[in-house]
């Protein structure tokens, strides 16, 4: 039992700090974005809206394959990583991260550009002839109207990198103890006829998402219908 | 107050432009921006505040420069230092009428009361008689207590004038003509500056010190035939 109980731990430490450093990663480029995107004109930007949802609906194999090539030893990013400061992504738990961010980034990305358009831009207005710089309209009446859209975005984002498999798979491998996660060692686990483990792995990852939507749950209901209680 | 507009602007929106060519100066302290809806009073006023920027021409009020596209200049809103109460208010739902009002006083990057803002705001609660609600929501406030919100929040960052954008209009009737009476009297006051626009000619009545009559997104040539 101790040692199903350690061959359970480290992929579930591993997958919560992927998933997490993932989530963040997601959520600062994506809060960005969709603030371009909800409230800046520009040309293409619908098309870059379709480029950045891609991620959703392509199968992950195909988005680990764009990641491998950007990524890889002799990739555009890879290749002058290496050379400049001498890092490797490709089988590291900071592939796994990138893998996990990429997959979640749309679920992050589209709940905050529909929660940044439902502001009235008039409340910005409001702000800015009361004196205000934009990055203070920003933190304080964008943001506060828009964070609970944002935080469900996020929290499902967060579920979506806890299960990522695929192309986490192909970017990082599965290095027992260093890449290997959660969503992996269960693969792992029933290729090699380890029944106990990995019933007691799928329960542990179950277990973990429903926690997750739970939250979910509890934060949201009733406020995102009615934003303007507390 | 000194106010020169000389502006042009084109919309195009789905198929539809509108042209909006305005130029007219005032020199009185009351001045109403009439026309209908559709002739680009909002837009003009928009144009004074900073919030939207003309394609080409001139704006200065009492002197200052807001806005010229010759020398290329063009203050943002915050530099203009005019106040602008919204006609539906555009009171920030997230805030208690008392945050309302102490927004402006706070340069910050977050929503904190400035500790010396106090008694500024607890003033105004006063002189608007809006104090019972200070630590309501937008939300749970009546008509008219939005409006005096709305015009605290403005004046508190004492403004070099008030643009107001059909202020009354949300209003049923008694209340409207009970609201005039205080801006009118708040005004004289105060000695503030005010522009207002509208197309209630009670509000030319009362206000219309100097009258731009908007038809179009032109400015028109007789107020006469306006009121007729």
């Amino acid at each position: 039992m101790m040692a199903s109980l350690d061959a359970a731990w480290v992929p579930l430490l591993l997958s919560l700090r992927v998933a997490g450093l993932a989530t963040l990663f997601a959520l600062g480029i994506g809060i960005g974005v969709a603030w371009l995107l909800a409230r800046r004109a520009f040309r293409g930007k619908e098309l870059l809206d379709t480029l950045l949802t891609l991620p959703m609906v392509l199968p992950p194999t195909v988005l680990g394959y764009y990641l491998l090539v950007l990524l890889g030893r002799h990739g555009w990013l890879g290749g002058w990583l290496r050379e400049q400061f001498g890092i490797n992504l490709i089988f590291s738990w900071q592939g796994a991260v990138i893998a996990a961010a990429v997959v979640a980034f749309p679920l992050v990305f589209k709940p905050a550009r529909a929660a940044f358009e439902s502001v009235d831009p008039q409340l910005e207005d409001a702000a800015r002839v009361l004196g205000q710089h934009e990055i203070a309209v920003f933190c304080r009446v964008t943001l506060p109207l828009a964070w609970r859209g944002i935080l469900a975005g996020a929290l499902l984002a967060f579920a979506r990198a806890m299960g990522e498999f695929g192309a986490t798979l192909m970017v990082a491998g599965s290095i027992p103890g260093k890449t290997q996660t959660l969503s992996i060692a269960v693969y792992e686990a029933v290729q090699a006829g380890h029944d106990e483990l990995a019933l007691f792995l799928v329960l542990l990852i179950s277990s973990v998402c429903i926690a997750v939507l739970l939250l979910a749950a509890h934060l949201l209901p009733g406020r995102i219908a009615n934003p303007i209680q507390r | 107050m000194q106010l020169h507009v000389d502006i042009s602007k084109t919309f195009r929106s789905a198929g539809r432009r509108f042209d909006l060519s305005v130029a007219f100066q005032a020199d009185s302290q009351r001045v109403v921006i009439y026309g209908a809806s559709g002739a680009g009073k909002s837009l003009t006023l928009k144009a004074i505040a900073g919030l939207i920027t003309p394609d080409d021409g001139r704006i200065s009020v009492d002197g200052a420069d807001f806005f010229d596209s010759q020398t290329r200049l063009n203050l943002a809103p915050r530099q203009r230092k005019v106040a602008y109460v919204f006609q539906d208010y555009a009171l920030f739902p997230h805030l208690t009428v008392r945050e309302n009002i102490g927004f402006g006083l706070n340069r910050g990057w977050f929503n904190r009361e400035a500790r010396h803002s106090r008694a500024d705001i607890d003033q105004w609660l006063d002189t608007l008689h809006i104090r019972n609600v200070a630590d309501q929501y937008p939300t749970e406030l009546s008509g008219g207590q939005r409006q005096r919100t709305a015009l605290a929040r403005a004046l508190i960052n004492r403004p070099t004038a008030l643009l107001l954008d059909e202020p009354f209009a949300a209003l049923d009737h008694s209340l409207r003509k009970l609201m005039r009476k205080e801006l009118d009297q708040l005004q004289r006051a105060l000695r503030i500056p005010l522009a207002l626009i509208t197309h209630d000619r009670e509000d030319v009545e009362v206000f219309g010190d100097q009258v731009v009559h908007l038809r179009d997104g032109r400015v028109a040539a007789g107020l006469a035939d306006a009121l007729a």
